[in-house]
This record gives structure tokens, sequence and C-alpha cells, in this order.
């Protein structure tokens, strides 16, 4: 063991990054939980499977073969590398040299997988980097993926390259001090990748090899600890909240709209024979704030729908799916989903600069951020949820601003407000009277 | 087709003290569309054909909701609903077939919150189980060695999980069955759901229904088959719009299976 300086280094920095991790999670729960209840506790058993089916069995993702398989390959590898790390870290806490190698067979197995899939992960991102740079997939490129958007999802592929370089740099130069006899350098593990590597390395001295090995290390540990703080602040936050929100997701059909709780009573009352049309209301309860219908802002949705916006990594299969946005409208599920994340976040801002109290900025998410023609473009025909590899659903989010257009602020297209009056009038969407609708009997 | 249709009210059942096996919601387009009212007699050409027990509301119906719902109007949904499960519940209804899948979609997933609890069925789903139970016999009649695709409706397909039905009813037919790129889960919308089709489309490049037309003409099919008389009345517009009424029908699976056996 050569416990020393560096070895004091890498706990500040493992502990600070863990410290930064910790209070930005804290941050991004206290903000998902603005929202307002849902049960989802319920058909654990159930929720359970949905999560192993399509979280971690990514059923959804092959949909799309090319993106599926690749975006699998990164998946696998970034996991199962992860377990490198374990070994990274105690190795670095106590100056060790591949304390895991007591594994024996097992450690060659594991090393060896770990240098295959880093080189999986490298061609993935590679080929993702040109999808998106090169070729330029539309749905990488439409409206909403401006260019935050589009640097965020470049910095990840092009870290997760580097930190893979790192790794098998490390390997070659390890593996060639091993055969070298060099001191510290112990014997241990099997290096498919790192040994045909070996001969760029050849030409180095013993310590050149060191430095190439000792740096490839930290540049790894280091670029995986600012990963780690990194992911909390981009799209890339789905590779943790995929499990949960998959968990989390609507179990019921998805043609099943909720009914509102509020509205029902409402409606009980109306049709209530015994009902007292003069009865005053029920007093408030101090300090109440009268229920609003629908979602104005993004603390009238509900916790599940701002988890949705935190998970969702803005792969587009949303939108390129949806028929309105496929036909030229403004209408995309995933600026729905991306701007209902922003405001989320601008008003937890707004939380914290204020003292824990949310400060009136003047803005809300329908109209500041989603227009009522976005809205109104939509079918309801579940294509985006369908489309979502981690259950995201931007429809409910949709049809909650919808309800707020027209209970709260009666507006909707005029066409739609003849259709609510001929409803309510006539019981049918049409201007027919309800005495002839049996008249279709007696027609030839 | 020459013989009258036979249909009861539930009015007309509870003078005579019947209670009808099961109830037939007919809608409001099969009620009030001259096109979708050709859907609603062949739906009852089927049942009269196979002696069903079975009635309708005839005035007594009223529209679910459902345009109202998903356009954001909670309040006239559940005025809706609420008067129309107090006649259900009135009649004592245990089952009904709808003939619109937005019908099928809130009388079975979102009715039983507001106390109306009924096993409700479209009207595919009936049609395949009577084919076999061996109440139905199916032939391919004109339809035969026909090409024949089926556009899935969201409110059925996606939204209730019912892609086979339809499918294995027209199969029966003899027909060549035949898929258009985006299909089943991954269908694409006619364009009417939603409320959109009392209203113009918000501005773009194309309007739903012609991008859907196109996709299923490609396949260059004798017929475009339908399961709600929304997409039906989409789907035949985009025909028309692409100048293809001569060459491609559009029906609804009741139709086929009424014209095919000439119930």
């Amino acid at each position: 063991m050569h416990f020393g300086v560096s070895n004091i280094i890498f706990l500040v920095v493992f502990i600070t990054a863990i410290v930064l991790f910790a209070k930005r999670i804290m941050t991004i729960t206290r903000n998902i939980k603005l929202g307002k209840g849902v049960d989802r506790s319920d058909n654990a058993s159930e929720r359970l499977s949905t999560m192993l089916r399509v979280a971690v069995g990514q059923s959804k993702m092959v949909v799309r073969p090319v993106s599926g398989i690749l975006h699998i390959l990164v998946y696998v590898g970034f996991i199962i590398i992860n377990i490198e790390l374990l070994e990274i870290v105690i190795d670095g806490a106590l100056g060790t040299h591949r304390v895991l190698s007591v594994l024996g067979p097992l450690y060659d197995l594991l090393i060896a997988s770990f240098e295959i899939l880093a080189v999986g992960v490298i061609i993935a991102c590679v080929v993702f980097l040109i999808r998106r740079n090169i070729i330029k997939l539309k749905r990488f490129w439409s409206k909403e993926m401006t260019s935050w958007p589009r640097s965020d999802a470049n910095i990840i592929l092009i870290t997760e390259i580097a930190l893979m370089c790192a790794f098998l740099s490390m390997d070659t130069a390890d593996f060639v001090l091993q055969s070298r006899g060099a001191e510290h350098y112990h014997e241990a593990g099997a290096y498919p990748v790192a040994s045909l590597l070996a001969p760029l390395f050849n030409g180095l001295s013993d310590s050149a090899l060191v430095f190439v090995e000792r740096f490839g290390w930290w540049f790894h540990i280091i670029g995986i600890l600012c990963f780690l703080v990194y992911v909390t602040y981009s799209k890339h936050f789905h590779i943790m909240l995929a499990f949960p929100n998959v968990y989390f997701s609507n179990l019921k059909s998805k043609g099943q709209f909720n009914n509102m709780e509020s509205v029902k009573k409402e409606v009980e009352l109306m049709f209530d024979p015994n009902a007292d049309p003069y009865a005053a209301p029920p007093p408030a309860e101090e300090g109440a704030v009268p229920e609003k219908f629908g979602a104005r802002d993004v603390t009238d949705l509900n916790w599940k729908q701002l988890m949705d916006s935190y998970t969702c990594t803005e792969c587009g299969r949303c939108t390129s799916n949806c028929p309105a946005n496929i036909t030229g409208k403004k209408l995309s599920p995933r600026k729905i989903v991306m701007d209902t994340r922003d405001r989320l976040e601008e008003v937890g801002k707004n939380i914290d600069t204020n003292g824990g109290e949310f400060k009136d900025d003047g803005k809300s998410l329908l109209h500041d951020y989603i227009t009522p023609e976005e809205l109104w473009a939509c079918t309801t025909c579940n294509a985006c949820t369908e489309a979502c590899p981690v259950n995201i659903d931007p429809l409910s989010i949709i049809v909650d601003l919808r309800r707020n257009l027209v209970m709260e602020e009666s507006s909707a297209p005029s066409e739609l407000v003849a259709m609510f009056t001929n409803v309510e009038n006539n019981s049918a969407p049409w201007q027919f009277s309800p005495t002839d609708r049996f008249n279709w009997a007696q027609e030839d | 087709m020459s013989e009258p249709l036979k249909i009861k009210t539930m009015a007309d059942c509870m003078a005579a003290g019947e209670t009808p096996e099961i109830l037939f919601w007919v809608g409001c387009a099969g009620s009030f569309d001259d096109r979708a009212k050709k859907i609603t007699k062949a739906i009852v050409r089927i049942l009269n054909h196979v002696d069903m027990s079975f009635a309708v509301l005839g005035t007594e119906e009223g529209c679910t909701g459902d345009p109202a719902k998903r356009a954001g109007n909670e309040f006239l949904f559940q005025m809706q609903a609420f008067q129309n499960i107090q006649v259900l519940n009135g009649y004592e209804v245990k089952k009904i077939v709808t003939g619109c899948p937005h019908c099928f979609n809130t009388l079975k997933n979102e009715y039983p919150d507001l106390g109306g609890n009924y096993e409700v069925i479209h009207h595919t789903q009936l049609i395949q189980q009577l084919i076999d139970t061996g109440k139905l016999k199916v032939e391919g009649g004109a339809f035969k060695g026909k090409k024949i695709t089926y556009h899935d409706a969201c409110y059925l397909g996606r939204a209730n999980d019912e892609y086979e039905a339809p499918r294995s009813v027209i199969e029966k037919l003899d027909v060549e069955l035949a898929e258009m790129k985006r299909s089943r889960a991954n269908g694409l919308c006619c364009g009417a759901g939603g409320a959109q089709m009392f209203k113009e489309a918000e501005e773009g490049d194309k309007e739903v229904n012609i991008e859907r037309a196109e996709e299923a003409l490609e396949l260059s099919p004798n017929v475009v088959a339908t399961a709600c008389p929304f997409c039906n009345t989409m789907m035949t517009d985009g025909v028309k719009l692409k100048e293809q009424e001569e060459n491609v029908k559009v029906y609804d699976v009741a139709e086929l299976i009424a014209n095919a056996n000439d119930l």
C-alpha cells in the first residue's frame, strides 16, 4: 500500500462530488414534490414487472432497432463498467493495486468483459454522434432542440468516449507494466483489448507508463465524479429516474383520462334533488387556496407529471410519432415535457432565492411556455405515450392545460365552443334535435 | 338487405317485461351522420341475423361526453355521464356493445368511477365472438381475394389494446390483409380524435387524414377498413382528396361482414 497525498486528494474530490450530487438530488426531489398528489402505490407487483420489462429490459427501446440495440450496448456497458468503479474507489482510497484481483478467474472475466464493453460503448457513442451531427436526424434538430439541448447531448457522448479511452489506456499501460514485472503492478486480470493496444505503448519507459496509467486512472475517476454531478443538471438524468418513473407509470388503459374529483363534487350537487340551491358554501379552511380547474402552472400538475419532466432525455420519439407534429403543426410532445421541466427549474430557483417561498414572477407554464395553439393541435391519440421508452405521459399534461383553458379561462376554439353548446343542449356534438336521434331506424 | 330491421328500444322491452341480452349503444355519429348510419344498420343486420336479443336507447341515448372531456370540458363530460348513467342504471343494463371506439372507451373506462359499471365491448369484438362461437358464419362474398388494409382506431388500439379482433374478423373474409407501415401500436391517427373532428386543424403543412390516406393508398388496396365512424369519415375524405374513391372503398368492419354475407 502506498498511502499518500494522492489518496487524500482522491478522498476530497470523491466526497465533494458526493455532497454536490446529494444536494442536487434533494433539490430535484423537493421540486417534484411541488406537484399535487396522485396515488401510485397500488399494484406493486405489476409495477415491478413493468419496471423490469420496460426500464431494466429496455423493451420499448428496441422498437427502433438501430438506436435501440446501440443504446442497450451503452446501457449494459455503463452498468457493468461501474463495477470497476468500485475497485477504482477502493484502490484510490487505500493505495492498493487492483484489489479485486483476489477474485481470481472471475476477475479475469470481469476485466475482459469491461474492456470489450468499453469498445462497444465507444462505437455506439461515435454512431450516436454521427446520427446527431452529420446525418442530422430530424428528431434531433426540431425547434425545441435549441443549442443547449443539442450541446448537452454532445457533451454526454464525448464524455463517455473520453471516459472509455481513459479506461482503456489505463488498462493498456497497466498490462505492459505487469508484463514487465514492474513494482506495485502485480499480474492480475485478462486484457483482450489492452493486449492488442500494447504495441502502442511498448516504446515507453516504465515511468512514462506509470504516468499514463495514473493519468488514465485519475481521468476516469474524476471524469465519472464530474459526470455524476453533471447528469443531475442534464437531460441525461434519465439514467437514474428511468427506473422509478416507469415503476410509477400509469397502469390503466391509455384511453382512460382521470375524472376530476373537484368537478365530481359540483356535478353531484347539481343532480342532487335534496341539495339546497341557496346554501352558502362551507367556510373555507384557514389559509386554503381555492382550487383551480386544470393546470396553469407546474404546481397544478401532479408529482408524477413533474417526475416525467426530469426523466425525459429528449430522444424525441414522441414527437416523431405525433400526427400533429408530422403534419407540421406546432405541437411537439417533447417540447411539452421539456417546457414543464424548465418551468419547474425556474420555480425551484425562485423558491431558493426567496427563502423557501415562491414569489410570484408573473409567469406560468401555460401561455409563457406552452401556447394554446400547441395544445389544440393534439388528437389525444396516445402515439407519444406509446413511443416513450420510459413511459412519460405528455398527453396528461396537455389535457390538464386544456382543462384550465376551458374551465378557468373559458377559452377554446369557437368551433369547440359550438360543439360544447350542442352537447349541452342537444346531447350530440352537432346541431341535431335529440328527438331525431332514433330516426335512423326508420330511414332507408 | 330486403328484410326490415328489427330494433327495439329499452323502453319497449321494459314495457313488454323483456330483458335484452345486450344494449347496442349507437353513438352520436351512428345516429345522425348519414355515412355512419349505414354502419349502424350493418351492425343491426348482423345482430338480427344471429337473432341476438338486443335493444337500443333510442331518443334516451345522449352523447357520452367524450369530445367534451378530450377538449378539456370536464364539467360537461361529467354532466353527460351522470345523465347517461341514470338512464342505463334505470334499465339495469349489464352489457353494452358500441358502434364507436370513443363511446366504447368512455363507457368502459371512465363511467365506472362515476357509478356506471357495465361490461362494454366494441362491435368488432362482438362480431369476433359471434364467429368464434359459430353463431355467425362468414364467407368472403364480393370481397373474396380482395386486398384490404385495416386502419387502427386510436381509441380501440393504443387506448384499449384491441388490435386483433378487427383483423381476425377481416381475415375470415378470405381476403389479403395488408398492413400499412404504421400499424397496430404504431398506427397513425386519422386526425379526428381529441375533438379535432369538430374543428379546423391548426396551421401546418398537411392534414393528418391526407398523410394517413397516402399511406393506405401506397398499398393499392381495394378496401380501407375502419372500426370507428370518425376514422371512416377522415379516411373517406382522404381517399377522395387523392381522387381514388373509384378504386378504393372505405368500409367499417361491420359493413364488410354484413355486405359479404348479403345480410
